[in-house]
């Protein structure tokens, strides 16, 4: 590791340090940090500051940026109506991780991909302009929708799926000390050309909480594929909550984990679904419209009849047409 | 002006002992215990959060040692395998991976002992997990609960059975969390 000058934040005004690198768990900023992927020279540890509340509001609820992803996934609220979320987070990493890992941090954490993960190799994403090892090489857990020829990293994160399904928005408080809401579209870029640039946030911001509306109607599922059956990253993954009514569905919200650069959505998948009779042809259906643009890399080829065959298996089980 | 990341003085809680120390900021709790408090113990597997042999208590939780740093934690109460039992004195859970063979050749086990502790405090506050069925009912504290629970302490010697069983016994007369943290 590189030395660096370690600050406890004693106010939101420490945290707000452009020269600075928050740390809160710190299970993924070490660990990059061991690696010498991330290299700061400054840490501000905010983890004292008041961002540890789930608060309810009305028709939404406010969730501290450093509540752990454990507090948040036994939350009795959190379970009771946002169960989509409970299961995500449940379904991710491990009870020691959890404990530690927060809701700001989480959101942040960085590709698992694994030419990211070695210094040795070229990435553009470590270090722009290099190249993409992954493009032709090791790449079965990377993605296969918003791709750019610079990048096909994903994003590992299984909340951050789960609050893409029920649209959070994240509260973000400016060095200025302005606030800015941002959906998770808003807040994660896709490579481009730079896929360096992973986020809208400027140097000195300050993730302060995460808003989640009222939830969508319909049940919720969070459905996790991978290469075991726990403590691993996902390969697919599917958040789901959707109501059926008099043999119709009538409400539909999707997001993936697996496949994208951020969770991924695509509203017209929902559109398809909407005020239809749960069939298996409508499940084909929409998956070719999730699926139209997906492109393999080889390695990641199965990722395509994979997110198929689970997206068909959990709208099945949410609608009780077929499993 | 100090030069960059020179040493801090720090102040620990370490099974109920406050202990001073100089450390660099870069140096991760479990390296602190280790190298400068002489708490070996805890072990270091992989040094990346991915096999539990670090897991030590803060403030009753469980975590990986390896992945935090020693200056984050004044203030906080540390539990390490050394404050639950000592030779003579064991906890039930050490008792109990000793009467069923929880390990082969030992190096995760002062991990998987501290993880079952917090393990069993957080199904005590009720707390889901993957493979519980509904999230509105407390979970049974069955083989599959444990498993997925404990997933987080591999073993190279594969011995799950044993520490699955020690678990399981030690369970009822291990406390809450209130408890791990006093
Ligand atoms: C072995 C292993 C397995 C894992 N498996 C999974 C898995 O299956 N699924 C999954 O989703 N995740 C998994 N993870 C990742 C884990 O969820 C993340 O490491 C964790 O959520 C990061 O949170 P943190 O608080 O520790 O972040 P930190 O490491 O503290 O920070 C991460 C980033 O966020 C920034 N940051 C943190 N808080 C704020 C804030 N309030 N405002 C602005 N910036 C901030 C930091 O500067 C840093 O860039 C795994 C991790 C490990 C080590
Ligand atoms: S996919 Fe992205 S993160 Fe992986 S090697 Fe290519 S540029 Fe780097
Ligand atoms: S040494 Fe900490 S998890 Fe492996
Ligand atoms: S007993 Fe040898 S690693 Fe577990």
């Amino acid at each position: 590791m590189k030395p660096f000058d370690y600050v406890r934040a004693a106010s939101h005004g420490d945290a707000h340090d452009n020269a600075a690198r928050i740390i809160a768990g710190g299970t993924n900023l070490l660990d990059l940090m061991k690696h010498q992927i991330e290299t700061p020279t400054k840490l501000v540890d905010v983890t004292r500051l008041d961002m540890t509340e789930i608060e309810e509001a009305e028709n939404s609820v406010r969730i501290g940026a450093l509540v752990s992803n454990s507090d948040l996934a036994a939350d009795p609220l959190i379970r009771e109506r946002y169960g989509v979320l409970s299961r995500a987070l449940l379904a991710g990493a491990s009870g020691q991780l959890r404990n530690k890992a927060t809701t700001g941090g989480n959101l942040l954490q960085r590709t698992r991909c694994p030419y990211f993960y070695d210094t040795t190799q070229p990435c553009n994403k470590r270090e722009p302009g290099s190249g993409c090892m992954a493009m032709e090489g090791q790449n079965r857990i990377l993605a296969i929708l918003g791709t750019s020829d610079k990048c096909i990293a994903t994003h590992p994160s299984d909340m951050a799926v789960a609050m893409r399904v029920l649209d959070a928005r994240v509260e973000i408080e400016k060095p200025d000390g302005q606030i800015q809401l941002l959906t998770l579209d808003e807040l994660y870029r896709l490579p481009g050309d730079t896929p360096h640039e992973e986020t809208a946030l400027e140097p000195g911001d300050l993730i302060v909480a995460v808003h989640l509306p009222d939830a969508p109607k319909g049940k919720h599922v969070y459905r996790k594929v991978r290469d075991r059956s726990s403590y691993a990253f996902a390969l697919v993954s599917v958040g789901a909550v959707v109501h059926t009514d008099g043999g119709k569905i009538t409400d539909a919200a999707l997001a993936f984990g697996g496949l994208g650069p951020r969770p991924w959505r695509d509203t017209e998948v929902e559109q398809t679904l909407i005020g239809e009779a749960p069939s298996e042809a409508l499940f084909e259906k929409a998956a070719d419209i999730l699926l139209a643009d997906a492109k393999g890399y080889g390695g990641n080829d199965f990722k395509i009849p994979l997110t198929r065959r689970v997206l068909k298996s959990v709208l099945g089980e949410l609608t009780g047409a077929t499993q | 002006m100090p030069t960059l990341g020179s040493a801090m003085k720090i102040t620990l809680n370490v099974n109920g002992e406050a202990r001073s120390l100089d450390v660099d900021p870069r140096v991760a709790l479990l390296d602190a215990l280790r190298t400068h408090l002489d708490l070996t113990g805890s072990k270091k597997g992989c040094d990346h959060g991915q096999c539990g042999a670090c897991t030590v208590l803060v403030n009753g939780r469980r975590i990986n040692s390896c992945l935090t740093l020693a200056v984050m934690h004044e203030g906080d109460e540390i539990t390490t395998i050394e404050g639950l039992g000592e030779p003579g004195s064991l906890s039930p859970l050490q008792k109990s991976f000793v009467k069923h063979d929880g390990y082969q050749c030992g190096y995760c086990t002062p991990g998987q002992i501290m993880s079952a502790k917090g393990m069993i405090a957080e199904f005590n506050m009720g707390w889901p997990s993957n493979v519980t069925d509904d999230l509105g009912t407390a979970p049974d504290f069955t083989e599959a609960e444990i498993k997925e629970r404990m997933s987080g302490n591999l073993c190279r010697c594969s011995a799950y059975p044993g520490i699955c069983h020690a678990i399981r016994e030690a369970a009822p007369d291990e406390g809450t969390i209130e408890e791990a943290a006093e």
